[in-house]
């Protein structure tokens, strides 16, 4: 398929999945917070809490009003610019989809509206649980969005049938395989705190614009300390499930933790690299398998083979893995052939050789071995930018939580309170390091060891996915210029407290 | 019967009342009119649009084994 296809349909959908990507973490984390602070005013009864709640709504709806629907954009795209790979996992995407369409759309759209329309209408009890359930509707949401991406990263719990060139799931078992992956798990804990994390920098950094310009300053105190408590807890659910997710990832896609590393040459004691030659002995090992002495796979490594797997076998070259995925691509064919003409017997056979070769299918699609090692330099340094900021931002809710503690008067610390400010378009920086790390990080496939991107994509003319790609560019980029102009004006307002 | 009517008229103020929501809600709108009514008309056209189940089987079958044909 012509490169230049593929490069465009990919460019297409990362823009639109790193679009939508801007306002599903404020949500989500922005959720929590309201739910927080409108906690405090059903506990303590305090109008005060009211109005701070409302202000933190309205950032949420404007947030919300932008966001919501961009994603449907996405399954549009993978009917039209990635149909084989749509095809292929029909059954997979389409139950969790479903499911989220369903949840968002009953539980997001029906509490949405107390959550607004029903002050004084409602008891503060059935409010208080409506946001809740909002943010819990939302969140619920990216699980299942989660579901249908861990898949693809780890694809467990179905069977693929050749009869129907569609990977299935058999049972409910085979579901609650999908549904419950240890990569799912960790995917949705790691992206749910990370929101968390950007609904925190988000209230701190407004609370710190206004401080600076001595505007609402008790909103702002009360708002700030809530966002950095929030976010300290986040920066640790973060660091923790960042974890299980450097364990998950060392397992199931290796060559992605390698290239997180520029690691080309493995070892019993790999070093974690920060930076240039600044690493630390032996820490990549911990930190991918929790052991002192353990064997990580570097980029050759993974190319050659011959090392040995947790499971005691030995690794298969990037050329036997190649060699049996033609194989497997040429017993499906052979198959498929075999059933038509009605061989019964040769099709039986030529069924087991293909379940046989199953696990390398994707392989059979790689023409050169290299093409494996997705782009390293991206991947290495997209790393390294999430880590760092999300140091930073743990610093700046510590130090903002310790003062807070103490009585220290912030406005006198304005290079503090500038700094947290400018960790807004930061923590979307952050973010979207993230998304990178998973997603270019395991190039080249769109389905791990079973689909490269290449035959994923659907036959198209270039031109016409080019047009749709600054169509969208254009439209995308008046969207959030319309959310910050509505944004920027909410919060010049205030939210106008009595004090 | 009187339930639907309070959660009719529970909508209906809260729509009246808004401000900011007015705003948001043509945005809303809008969106979605240029999701649904152009983007997804004109520009996402499902590539394998009217083929049966049968159709498609084949055509992805003969998608993936291409790879053969330079074997």
């Amino acid at each position: 398929m012509d490169v230049t296809l593929i490069d465009w349909s990919r460019a297409q959908f990362a823009l639109t999945a790193m679009y939508h990507w801007l306002f599903v973490p404020l949500t989500l984390g922005l959720g929590v917070i309201m739910g927080i602070m409108e906690t405090i005013y059903v506990v303590r009864g305090e109008d005060y809490w009211r109005r701070v709640t409302q202000f933190w709504m309205k950032v949420f709806g404007v947030n919300f009003a932008v966001g919501v629907a961009t994603g449907l954009i996405l399954e549009f795209e993978f009917g039209t610019n990635w149909s084989n790979y749509s095809w292929l996992v029909g059954d997979i995407f389409g139950a969790p989809l479903a499911i989220e369409g369903i949840v968002a759309f009953f539980m997001e759209s029906t509490f949405i509206a107390v959550m607004y329309f029903g002050w004084n209408k409602v008891s503060r009890g059935f409010h208080l649980a409506s946001t809740w359930l909002t943010t819990l509707g939302a969140t619920l949401s990216a699980w299942w969005i989660l579901v249908a991406n861990a898949w693809m990263q780890y694809p467990v719990g179905t069977t693929f049938n050749p009869d129907t060139v569609r990977n299935e799931m058999a049972s409910i078992g085979s579901f609650l395989q999908v549904a419950f992956s240890p990569m799912a798990v960790v995917k949705f804990c790691h992206t749910v705190s990370a929101g968390w994390l950007t609904g925190a920098v988000v209230v701190v950094g407004i609370s710190a614009w206004y401080l600076l310009r001595h505007r609402e300053e008790r909103f702002a105190r009360s708002s700030m300390l809530v966002g950095s408590i929030v976010g300290l807890v986040a920066c640790g659910m973060v660091m923790l499930t960042g974890d299980s997710s450097g364990i998950m990832v060392g397992k199931a896609q290796p060559m992605k933790l390698a290239a997180f590393e520029g690691l080309y040459e493995g070892s019993e004691q790999a070093p974690f690299t920060i930076v240039g030659d600044i690493k630390i002995p032996g820490m990549l090992t911990v930190l991918a398998t929790h052991k002192l002495h353990a064997f990580v796979p570097g980029i050759n490594d993974i190319l050659e083979g011959g090392y040995m797997l947790p499971d005691s076998t030995i690794a298969l070259s990037a050329e036997e893995k190649m060699s049996r995925g033609a194989e497997a691509l040429s017993t499906l064919r052979y198959y498929r052939h075999s059933r038509a003409a009605g061989r019964t017997q040769e099709a039986v056979v030529m069924k087991d050789e293909l379940l046989k070769n199953l696990p390398y299918f994707g392989y059979g699609h790689i023409k050169d071995k290299q093409d494996l090692v997705p782009p390293v330099p991206i991947v290495f340094w997209a790393f390294r930018v999430m880590v760092g900021l999300g140091a930073l931002f743990c610093l700046i809710f510590f130090l903002l939580i310790v003062m807070q503690w103490k009585k220290v008067p912030l406005t006198r610390w304005p290079l503090l309170l500038h700094t947290a400010f400018w960790c807004i378009p930061l923590v979307y920086v952050c973010s979207q390091a993230g998304w990178v790390c998973a997603e270019v990080g395991r190039q080249p496939w769109a389905i791990q060891d079973l689909l490269p991107v290449t035959a994923a994509a659907s036959s198209l003319q270039t031109t016409s996915v080019r047009i749709t790609f600054f169509i969208f560019l254009a439209i995308f980029t008046l969207l959030l210029i319309a959310e910050l102009r509505i944004l920027f004006r909410v919060v010049k307002k205030g939210p106008a407290i009595e004090e | 019967m009187h339930f639907l009517n309070s959660v009719f008229r529970f909508y209906l103020d809260g729509f009246r009342q808004m401000t900011l929501g007015r705003t948001l809600w043509v945005l809303i709108l809008l969106k979605l009119f240029i999701i649904f009514a152009i983007l997804r008309l004109f520009f996402f056209r499902p590539a394998m649009h009217g083929m049966t189940d049968g159709q498609k089987q084949e055509h992805v079958a003969g998608q993936l084994t291409k790879p053969l044909k330079n074997l």
